[in-house]
């Protein structure tokens, strides 16, 4: 049983003249358990409003969304959603190992030991000696490391993670996206990983939802068959990454019909 | 930022030449009785409160003054977040709060001694009344100006909505409602002292306008300056743990301006 499915799921909103905007459209996929898996495709395809519905922070206008073959009808308690706006999303009254505890906090963890779980997650995401600043004081890529910290404290069977590196400068993204892989491979957590760069989905992934132009359906679904532990400079340099930019790329670029 | 600690000697130096301009046209004034001279003032001020005459006063409007001001502070907040979060209840309050907040505060005192008598339950009373607005309105504004994504977050990691609005939308909002908290305490303070002057049951601003009566008017001027140096203090000792608890927002603030 796959640990996240999605069937058919579409969302249309009711503008303010009153039409209706249809922004995805019988959405079906899943995620197996431990599997890091992205949805790449244009901007303002929907990927955003894909990710709010599976997080259960809005209703879908139809179609269901399973967790662990239990339907989502709010947020789901194992399952948690990062943000692209990290100075949005960071506690700004808390400080780094504030905004960590959080995490287990709202799991009802207060103990000796749940500060160490989450200096040693702040550990995990390169910010040993940050503990005490807060998010102000920290540059943007540093931010994001915090929220994922943040997130992985509490401890979810699922991360998804809405173009989560859309925001930092380019060098920031290629150190990050190591940093999630190494995590990902230490932490087992099943990833769902939503970005508009396809170089970004093949780097990461096991596998890759390819989603079409608004309202977006899934074009095609990619395996990524690229060796791990993967490298920036090895992997990016190796044929079938190529290849496979090359395949999605098309897909993507075809205009609309 | 200027530096806190500089010493401001221009303002100083116009502060100390403003009550020596004072000690000297009050000495060649023919109406001193009126318009004493503020060595004067001060002196009766330190007899005044070397004799505990004061004290007792002092006393009472303290205490009437912290029992409004934290009452109105916690009911205030209260509802604030939930009139900030809830559109639905803001709805229903939205004409009340924008009839009665113009309404100048101490025109509820007369109807609040009808209903409460003259002791302290009215001037405390009238106190929350009118300490209520500010700290309402800016903790709705607050809370109305927390981005979604915050909220998100707080949903996404299964908090409830009422751990929503204690752990994320008063934390986020508190910027705001400090700005109404400070500007309360101002109002405090004119709220106890004028329904001190109305009621006659003693505290300050009974002692100041009784002084005045009974043409002391040297201690009814020590009067109008302990009240004074009492609201300086209370702002002073507000600013001092703005300072300490909202240090993450000065920074936070500063960084985006930057």
């Amino acid at each position: 049983m796959p640990l996240l499915k999605v069937e058919e799921l579409s969302k249309s909103y009711r503008q303010l003249d009153g039409e209706r905007t249809v922004a995805i459209e019988e959405i079906s996929f899943q995620v197996e358990k431990g599997k890091f898996v992205s949805l790449v495709g244009p901007s303002g395809c929907g990927k955003s409003t894909l990710l709010m519905c599976i997080a259960g922070l809005i209703p879908p206008s139809a179609g269901r969304v399973t967790v662990k073959g239990i339907e989502v009808s709010g947020p789901p308690p194992n399952l948690v959603l990062l943000f692209q706006e990290y100075n949005k999303s960071l506690f700004a009254w808390r400080s780094v190992l504030g905004n960590v505890l959080f995490g287990l906090e709202v799991k009802g963890k207060r103990s000796q030991q749940a500060e160490e779980k989450a200096r040693h997650l702040i550990g995990l995401v390169g910010l040993s000696g940050f503990e005490k600043h807060y998010p102000w004081e920290l540059s943007g890529g540093m931010q994001q490391r915090v929220a994922i910290a943040r997130a992985l404290a509490y401890e979810p069977e699922v991360l998804l993670m809405d173009e989560p590196f859309g925001s930092v400068d380019a060098l920031t993204r290629l150190e990050l996206e190591d940093a999630l892989l190494h995590l990902w491979e230490d932490l087992g957590t099943t990833i769902l990983f939503v970005t508009h760069d396809i170089e970004e989905a093949i780097y990461l992934s096991d596998s890759i939802c390819v989603l079409g132009r608004r309202p977006s359906k899934v074009l095609q679904r990619i395996d990524v068959s690229l060796s791990r532990p993967r490298n920036q400079l090895a992997t990016r340099a190796d044929m079938r990454f190529m290849e496979l930019r090359n395949e999605i790329y098309k897909q993507i670029g075809e205009p609309a019909h | 930022m200027r530096p806190l600690k500089t010493i401001n000697l221009a303002g100083l130096a116009f502060f100390f030449s403003l009550l020596l301009l004072w000690e000297i046209s009050s000495r060649s004034s023919a109406l001193q009785v009126y318009f004493p001279p503020v060595s004067e003032v001060v002196l009766s001020l330190f007899r005044l409160m070397l004799s505990q005459e004061l004290l007792g006063h002092v006393g009472k409007t303290v205490k009437r003054f912290l029992t409004g001001y934290f009452l109105s502070a916690v009911l205030a907040v209260g509802l604030g977040i939930i009139l900030g979060y809830f559109r639905l209840a803001y709805a229903f309050f939205e004409m009340l709060i924008e009839f009665l907040r113009p309404m100048p505060s101490v025109a509820i005192i007369p109807v609040a001694i009808l209903f409460l008598g003259i002791g302290d339950s009215m001037i405390v009373a009238v106190t929350v009344y009118a300490c209520t607005w500010p700290i309402l309105i800016n903790t709705i504004d607050g809370v109305r100006n927390i981005d979604r994504t915050l909220i998100h977050t707080g949903r996404t990691f299964g908090l409830g909505q009422w751990k929503i609005l204690r752990r994320i939308a008063l934390p986020a909002a508190s910027p705001y409602i400090v700005t109404g908290l400070r500007i309360s305490l101002a109002i405090a303070l004119i709220l106890v002292t004028t329904a001190e002057m109305v009621v006659g049951g003693g505290g300050v601003g009974y002692f100041i306008l009784d002084e005045e009566r009974s043409l002391r008017t040297s201690n009814m001027y020590a009067g109008v300056v302990l009240i004074a140096l009492l609201g300086y203090g209370l702002n002073q000792l507000f600013l001092y743990i703005e300072r300490k608890m909202m240090a993450w927002h000065r920074g936070a603030a500063a960084e985006e301006i930057v």
